[in-house]
């Protein structure tokens, strides 16, 4: 064999064998590193700083912030962590370094905001991001709808709520949704077709997955809510009438109080207890839902958000 | 270590001392001195920090420079003086040539960093009046950089195998900025969805990885760093260059120089 082939054959299985060991070093190396380079990339914590040290290229550095943002939360909602510390600077970062960002908004107002483990539990600092992007980005109704959807839903606060969506409504732009939103907060705050309709209108608007899957999560917890507490008045009904509970859907079915054997959205026949209580088979796929919820039921401690297509 | 090798690097060390390249030596203790006092004089209570984030900063990017523009005319140069055909008519190998200016070029960086090592800790100890036991992983961060170093090196000799000297800056320089995001483009990968998120991680785990060897903020922030991530970082770099140097051979062994 000439030295020169031989030197090729020996170069290219060191090749091959260095370029395989790096790739499992590395995975070594990630594994040992998990969530430092967020840690080490907040040492420089001021947006304004980074903003000036990117030297112009701050959008370029707002996509990556804004990736380490999403990855974050996820890794940490994967992990059943009830600590998001880094989410808040994270997004105040990214939009500090492109305020035009409306996705990270947006995030903000959803995974920021609600409480734990469906979110990071700091309303204060959601409002604090998306009153940024108002003040950056004056005539986006989404900002506006964001802004209404926290002190809804967050914070109960309806009179903000009702203002939030009424300045949003005055845009030249707006979404049809606005001022009806706003007069929804002034007359029916509170009630279940008010959140739904907000649910409605994120899950349609919005395009990032992650808060479709959420929107997702809380319509069908709503539906949960309505369907438990409209059986059970049933339940009540059907007493009132026979003197005794039930023992299946199908007796209030006899009774001509229900038509077929209820099921919830995803398709599951709920279970109708002896003491008349109405529960879901699965109340790990139900996340949100407060009612229907099995006696004794220990939810997961990372929330099972529905896959969305 | 064939004796080849090492006639070859310690030619390579020579000619890049006679090449005044630890002149820049003398820009670094400036910056470091001058540094050292106005950090004295304004800082409050952030002095090693500065000094050290500074330092190990200027000691990487000197480095880094040092090692893309004379690693990427190691080959080239030797063309076009035509010294390449002396030494390939002796009884030197293609691959033992671009080992041995391998380890020319990564002993030079050694000793260039050697001497800024000892301008960063005269620094420190200028700043703060004594050592702390915590100074120790800033010997660490540096074995990182040198780290670094081979990885650049290895990879400024696989471009200027085959492409201009220029071209292969370029690439060295592009590489370097995208291995230093290395981890951010994971996090890009694992975003996306099917062939495209394949794609991108392959290219993201064939790209080097310089941002888990850079540990100036923790090391500046007196973290320690874990004995495990030093045996990872060691041999990650190793292999990597190995990656590289063998890429090198395999395209130099090919190459015709006629």
């Amino acid at each position: 064999m000439k030295p020169s082939r031989r030197v090729t054959i020996v170069a290219s299985t060191l090749l091959v064998i260095c370029l395989t060991a790096s790739v499992l070093l590395l995975r070594t190396i990630d594994r040992e590193r998990t969530g430092a380079t967020l840690e080490e990339v907040l040492y420089v914590s001021s947006p304004t700083l980074l903003k000036r040290m990117s030297l112009g290229y701050d959008g370029l550095l707002a996509d990556v912030y804004w990736t380490r943002a999403v990855q974050y939360f996820g890794d940490k909602l994967n992990r059943g962590s009830e600590h998001f510390d880094l989410l808040a600077p994270l997004l105040e970062i990214t939009t500090t370094l492109d305020p035009h960002l409306m996705v990270a908004y947006e995030y903000g107002a959803n995974f920021l905001a609600p409480e734990i483990p469906g979110g990071a539990g700091q309303p204060e600092r959601a409002i604090k991001l998306v009153e940024f992007g108002i003040r950056n980005n004056p005539n986006v109704w989404r900002l506006y709808y964001d802004l209404g959807f926290i002190y809804y839903f967050d914070l109960e606060d309806y009179d903000k709520a009702e203002k939030a969506f009424a300045d949003g409504a005055k845009l030249p732009n707006t979404h049809q949704i606005m001022p009806l939103m706003a007069a929804k907060m002034a007359e029916h705050a509170g009630n279940i077709d008010t959140a739904r309709l907000m649910w409605m209108t994120t899950f349609q608007t919005t395009r990032d997955p992650n808060v479709k899957s959420n929107a997702v999560a809380h319509l069908n917890a709503l539906q949960v809510d309505q369907d438990v507490t409209i059986l059970e008045r049933l339940t009540s009904k059907y007493r009132e009438k026979t003197g005794h509970l039930p023992q299946t859907f199908s007796d209030l079915e006899a009774a001509n109080l229900l038509r077929g054997i209820p099921v919830d959205p995803l398709g599951h026949t709920y279970k109708l207890m002896p003491d008349g209580r109405v529960e879901v088979r699965v109340p790990d796929d139900l996340p949100f839902i407060v009612k229907g919820i099995p006696v004794g039921y220990i939810p997961p401690r990372i929330p099972k958000l529905p896959p969305v297509n | 270590m064939s004796g080849r090798i090492v006639y070859i690097a310690s030619n390579t060390f020579r000619e890049a001392v006679r090449d005044r390249v630890l002149y820049n030596l003398i820009a670094f203790a400036l910056l470091m001195s001058g540094a050292a006092i106005l950090v004295g004089q304004i800082s409050i209570g952030i002095e090693r920090l500065v000094v050290i984030n500074l330092g190990l900063t200027a000691v990487s990017l000197f480095g880094i420079v040092i090692a893309i523009f004379i690693g990427i005319g190691l080959v080239s140069k030797e063309i076009d003086r035509k010294t390449l055909y002396t030494v390939l008519s002796r009884p030197v190998q293609r691959w033992e040539f671009i080992v041995g200016k391998f380890f020319g070029l990564a002993g030079t960086l050694i000793v260039n960093a050697f001497f800024m090592a000892l301008g960063v800790f005269a620094a420190l100890f200028y700043v703060s009046r004594h050592f702390q036991a915590t100074d120790g992983w800033v010997l660490v961060a540096l074995y990182f950089i040198i780290l670094q170093f081979l990885i650049i090196t290895s990879l400024a000799l696989l471009f200027s195998s085959f492409s201009s000297p220029l071209l292969s800056a370029v690439f060295a320089f592009a590489l370097f900025i995208i291995g230093t995001f290395a981890e951010d483009l994971r996090g890009f990968a694992s975003l996306t969805k099917g062939i495209v998120r394949w794609l991108a991680t392959a290219a993201a785990y064939l790209v080097p990885n310089f941002s888990a060897l850079n540990v100036i903020s923790s090391v500046a922030h007196e973290q320690p760093v874990a004995r495990q991530l030093i045996i990872s970082n060691t041999a990650y770099a190793l292999v990597y260059a190995s990656v590289a140097l063998c890429g090198a051979v395999l395209i130099f062994e090919r190459r015709n120089l006629k």
